[in-house]
Order: C-alpha cells, then sequence, then structure tokens
C-alpha cells in the first residue's frame, strides 16, 4: 500500500457532506454579516477564516484547503464594497498553509488547534494588509497588539467551531 | 517537466489561483478609477442573493417578536407616557405656530432674494438587514432595492442624522457606504462658524473633517451639517458634533467629529429618493416690498372690541386705530397699529417707528405705536438682520394679516414671545416704509 500524504497512517483525513460543505461556510459569512450589527464587538472575530481553517485541516488537502479558501474569502468580498480578491487571496492562503501543516502535525487536539488558529490568524491579516496597502492604495492601521488579542479571541472561537465541524465530519 | 510539475503541483496550482485573483483585482481596481462597470456585479449578486433572504428573515422575525412584546405584552407605562406626549403635543403646537410664521418669512425673503430652495420631498423607509463582517468595509445592508426606488447615490439617513449614501443597488436589497468608512466623503459646513470640509472615515471607524484651515478656530462640540456640495446630500441635514480638534499636517486643522447617529446600532433608517430644488416662490401674487413684508411681523392691535372694555385696562387698547383713519396707509401702515399691551415686546423695545407720524406725543397713541415697532424696524432694515427674532413676537402680530390669520396666537405671556433686540442691530431707514402713494 502506497503511503501519500493524503494516508491514514499517520493522521486521520475526513470529508464533509456537499450539504455541509455548502450550507456552513454560507452559515459562517451569514453570521459574519449579522452579528456585528446587533453586537458590535463581534467585528474581531472572521468567522469564514475559522470555518476556512477547520475544513482545511480536517480535509488536508492542499488543493481542496486552497480552493475551498478562495471561494470563501471571494464571497466574503462580494458582501463589501472593496474589489474582490481581498480576502480570497489571504484566505488561499490560509486553506493551502492550514491543509498543508495539518499533513504534517497532529491538529485534533485543542492546544494545536488554538495555535494554530492563532498562527493563520495572523498571516491572514499580514496578506490582507499587503494587499490591501499594495494593490488597493486602502488607508490601513497595523496594531501587534490588536492581532495577537483577535488572533486569541478567534482561536477561542475557533476551538467551540472547530467542535461543531468535528460533528459534521465523516472519515474517509 | 511533467515530473517537476507533479512533484510541485500543489504549489503551482497556488501561485495560478493567487495570480488570478491578483490580476482580477488589478482589473477591478484600474475600472474603479476608470469609472467603468462594475465587472463583479455578478458575483456581489450571487453572493447577496445567498446571504441576504436569510438576514431578511431574522430581521423580520426579531422585528415581529419585538412588536408583539411591545404593542401587546409590554404596555407598561403607556398612559403616563401617553399623557406626558400630549403635554408635549400642546407644547409643540404653540412652538410650531412660531417657526411656521418664521419660515414663511424666510421664504418671503428667499423669494425676493431669488433663492433656490432645496428640500426633501420623497423618502423610503427601509430596515437595515445586515452588514459586511468586515472592519475595512463600513456599509450596511437595506431590505428595499431596486424595485423600491433605490437608486445609487441616494442620502440615507436617520432621525438622528445623516448615516451614508446608497452604493450598489439589487433587486431588493442595497449596500449603503457609511459615513465612517475611509471611501466615504461628504460635504459638510460647521454650523456656528460656517467653515467648510470634508467629512471622512478613517480605517480605524473615527470620522474627521478634512480640508478645514489650520488659523480657523473650531470649537469643540460645534454642530456639523451637511453643505450641499456634494451633490447627494441635501443640505442642513445634521451630520454630527465636533468632538476633537488638533493641528493636523499640510496646514489643515485635524477636526474629529461623532456622528449624530449611532452607526453600530442601525435599525430604522429613510432613503431620500426625491429631492426637489426650486426657486423660492411667494405666494402673493401683486408685487410685494421688503417693508410690506415685515410690516406684517410688527405688532398691531387686536380688533376693536363691540362693548365697552372693562375699567382698569389700558387706555391704549380702547383708542382708536390710528391707521385705518388714514386712507393713504397702505400696506405700510400696518408698523403704526398700536401693539396690545400686555404682549413683553411692547416694553422691551423702545424705538422710534420710521412710519409714525412726525407730530406723534409721548402720551399719544402714535407714541404707544413708537415703543412697539422696534422688532419690525430691524428687520426691514435690510442686510444681516434677517435672521433677527422678531418673529418671536406672534402675540402682538396683526390679527388683519394673512400669516396671523392662518395660525394659532400664542398665549399671552410667553416667555419666547419678545426677545430683547441686540444693540449691534441696526435701526430701518425711514424711507422702507413710505406709504404708497
Amino acid at each position: 500500500m502506497a503511503i501519500t500524504y493524503t494516508s491514514g497512517e499517520q493522521v486521520e483525513v475526513y470529508r464533509f457532506s456537499l450539504p455541509a460543505t455548502i450550507l456552513i461556510p454560507l452559515a459562517a459569512l451569514f453570521l459574519q454579516a449579522w452579528l456585528p450589527l446587533r453586537f458590535p464587538f463581534f467585528t474581531i472575530f472572521d468567522l469564514p477564516l475559522i470555518v476556512t481553517i477547520g475544513f482545511a485541516t480536517a480535509r488536508r488537502n492542499p488543493l481542496a484547503g486552497l480552493v475551498t479558501g478562495g471561494l470563501i474569502g471571494i464571497l466574503q468580498d462580494a458582501l463589501t464594497h472593496q474589489p474582490i480578491g481581498l480576502y480570497g487571496i489571504a484566505k488561499t492562503v490560509v486553506g493551502f498553509g492550514a491543509s498543508s501543516l495539518g499533513i504534517k502535525i497532529d491538529v485534533e487536539n485543542a492546544g494545536a488547534r488554538f495555535l494554530l488558529t492563532i498562527l493563520f490568524y495572523v498571516v491572514h491579516e499580514i496578506v490582507y494588509f499587503f494587499i490591501a496597502r499594495v494593490l488597493v492604495s486602502l488607508q490601513m492601521a497595523w496594531s501587534w497588539p490588536h492581532e495577537i488579542f483577535s488572533g486569541v479571541a478567534n482561536a477561542a472561537l475557533g476551538l467551540v467551531v472547530y467542535a461543531l465541524l468535528d460533528r459534521v465530519k465523516q472519515r474517509i | 517537466m511533467e515530473s517537476v510539475f507533479g512533484r510541485y503541483r500543489n504549489l503551482v496550482v497556488l501561485v495560478g489561483v493567487l495570480f488570478v485573483q491578483i490580476l482580477g483585482l488589478a482589473v477591478q481596481v484600474r475600472r474603479a478609477r476608470d469609472k467603468d462597470s462594475e465587472p463583479t456585479r455578478l458575483i456581489r449578486v450571487w453572493a447577496v442573493g445567498a446571504v441576504t433572504p436569510l438576514e431578511k428573515a431574522l430581521s423580520w422575525a426579531q422585528t415581529s417578536s419585538g412588536n408583539v412584546w411591545h404593542n401587546y405584552f409590554y404596555l407598561r407605562g403607556v398612559r403616563a407616557e401617553n399623557r406626558e406626549l400630549k403635554q408635549q403635543i400642546e407644547q409643540m403646537r404653540l412652538e410650531q405656530a412660531r417657526i411656521i410664521q418664521d419660515a414663511d418669512q424666510a421664504h418671503r425673503l428667499q423669494s425676493l432674494l431669488g433663492f433656490k430652495e432645496q428640500f426633501i420631498s420623497q423618502t423610503v423607509a427601509a430596515q437595515v438587514i445586515g452588514g459586511t463582517g468586515s472592519e475595512l468595509s463600513r456599509s450596511v445592508y437595506l431590505d428595499k432595492g431596486d424595485r423600491d426606488g433605490i437608486k445609487p447615490d441616494m442620502a440615507v439617513l436617520t432621525r438622528d442624522g445623516v448615516i451614508g449614501k446608497v452604493l450598489h443597488v439589487y433587486r431588493s436589497t442595497s449596500l449603503v457606504l457609511l459615513i465612517d468608512d475611509q471611501t466615504s466623503g461628504v460635504g459638510s459646513i460647521l454650523e456656528r462658524s460656517r467653515l467648510q470640509g470634508i467629512l471622512r472615515g478613517t480605517s480605524s471607524g473615527a470620522v474627521v473633517l478634512e480640508k478645514v484651515m489650520s488659523d480657523e478656530a473650531v470649537p469643540v462640540g460645534e454642530q456639523v451639517l451637511t453643505s450641499g456640495g456634494d451633490g447627494i446630500f441635501p443640505k442642513g441635514l445634521t451630520v454630527g458634533t465636533v468632538t476633537k480638534v488638533s493641528t493636523g499636517s499640510d496646514l489643515f486643522l485635524n477636526i474629529h467629529v461623532r456622528p449624530a447617529a449611532d452607526l453600530n446600532r442601525l435599525e430604522e433608517v429613510l432613503v431620500v429618493t426625491k429631492v426637489e430644488e426650486k426657486q423660492t416662490e411667494s405666494d402673493q401674487t401683486t408685487h410685494v416690498r421688503a417693508a410690506d413684508i415685515l410690516a406684517e411681523r410688527l405688532p398691531s392691535v387686536p380688533p376693536k372690541p363691540a362693548t365697552a372694555a372693562p375699567q382698569g385696562q389700558s387706555a391704549a387698547k380702547n383708542l382708536p386705530n390710528p391707521v385705518s383713519a388714514n386712507p393713504n396707509s397702505g400696506a405700510a401702515s400696518k408698523t403704526t397699529m398700536p401693539a396690545q399691551s400686555n404682549s413683553p415686546a411692547n416694553v422691551s423695545a423702545p424705538k422710534v417707528s420710521p412710519a409714525s407720524p412726525p407730530n406723534g406725543a409721548a402720551n399719544s397713541p402714535t407714541a404707544v405705536v413708537k415703543k412697539n415697532t422696534t422688532s419690525g424696524q430691524v428687520l426691514a432694515s435690510g442686510s444681516g438682520t434677517v435672521g433677527t427674532p422678531a418673529s418671536k413676537t406672534p402675540a402682538a402680530t396683526t390679527p388683519g394679516t394673512a400669516g396671523a390669520t392662518k395660525k394659532p396666537s400664542p398665549k399671552p405671556g410667553n416667555p419666547n414671545a419678545a426677545t430683547p433686540l441686540p444693540a449691534s442691530q441696526p435701526t430701518s431707514q425711514p424711507s422702507t416704509q413710505d406709504p404708497p402713494q
């Protein structure tokens, strides 16, 4: 039996049903757009990013990860008035990185998920900041304390979301 | 070559996907600068179509449940509140009478000066159903769209003030760019100092007023209004309040503004779908002089009572109307009518009426007139005195004039009924009130 990067000998690979693949990102996009109106503090969270990381680490397929991240990001861009591609590029990178990293390390425990989410949140923000400043010429201020705090908050929320995703993922 | 691609397949795909997205981004930025048509319209329509129905449903459910609770179950204190509101209505009716007179006068003066009047003639109420969820895109979605008459660049406001403008319109929803977004811009004017600038959002969400020179004095707390110069927001709408002023770069002040409307808690808004601009027209078809118009504002005597007045009343009330005895008095003669003695305005403005007879004695009826025409004189004096609160003397308006007969007169003794004349106000020229020949 040939050992591939998706082999289940070291790490387990999961898949999601078609309804879950479509509805979960849409639900994340909806909540991201709707909740900040009722709870303004919710803008520090990035639910689509958490879902992207969750899908990518569960599937452990870089191609699937980058496609999922790209589509979620493009949809998120489409809801804003900014050019489409800002979130798309950032989440493509995150999806690819998270699934690539998911092959090499065990991301089933909460500690690893927590750190992984902080790491990829910061990566996402750096890519987004770079594109917004360089390509779109938007004025943005970078603040490490704010990014770290938001990363920790997203990681905490991520633990809950990953636990929910665990319930719907199916082992291959 | 094949083995290299196979070995780095994932990386190659990643680079390809990123390249395509960056290319698409560059095209969008370029087209946005060239003001071309929106190339990503289809994607946005799909995304909005996928997300907003759920938002609409949730907003509807939330509103409905809230209405059921507030309208049927939670009615505690409604009776007391109703009583208070009725009292407020009574007070506001008095206030309204004064304001209507002010407005009538302003319209007449504007028509004389050839002003163009701009007013909101049609609005559509809409509900905020969602946002974008991005700190870089401060905008909200409304539950009204193209089929409701919403068009791009329409102003959106709440009862507190301006919140933004319509940016994208879809079939049943629309995207509103809020004034705290860094890509927004509102032509604004400071209420008292009349300094104009551009209101913009920043990446942090703060709102600043730009392009005000640093040698100008802008006090904290001053109101910021729309200037109307941007062609989107009608003039005079409340935008916010100055909260902080500091010297910025490039000789301009750094003025921070707190929006009048709470942009974080938007629910119901109004979209201005129609703004009319027309030349202010006077309701009087005949040629009217400024002095005639302003004369209507002057104090006067009520109609002579049929029966004798009770004892103890002011003798001035029982005197014959000197104007009616003068066949040549005309419109300007209204200024010579004696005023009601119980009006506070009658004792607060000892000025000489230009239209009064030259031989009037101090204790004659004409002398009483002389003491009661101050406000009108100031108004009639021309430029710079249009805003003089002479109109705050409704108790002293002429009953026979058109304005006075249409509106209810406030109660006598109202503290707002008379405003002392500022010392700096110029007096009128007698020539402005010469009776017509």
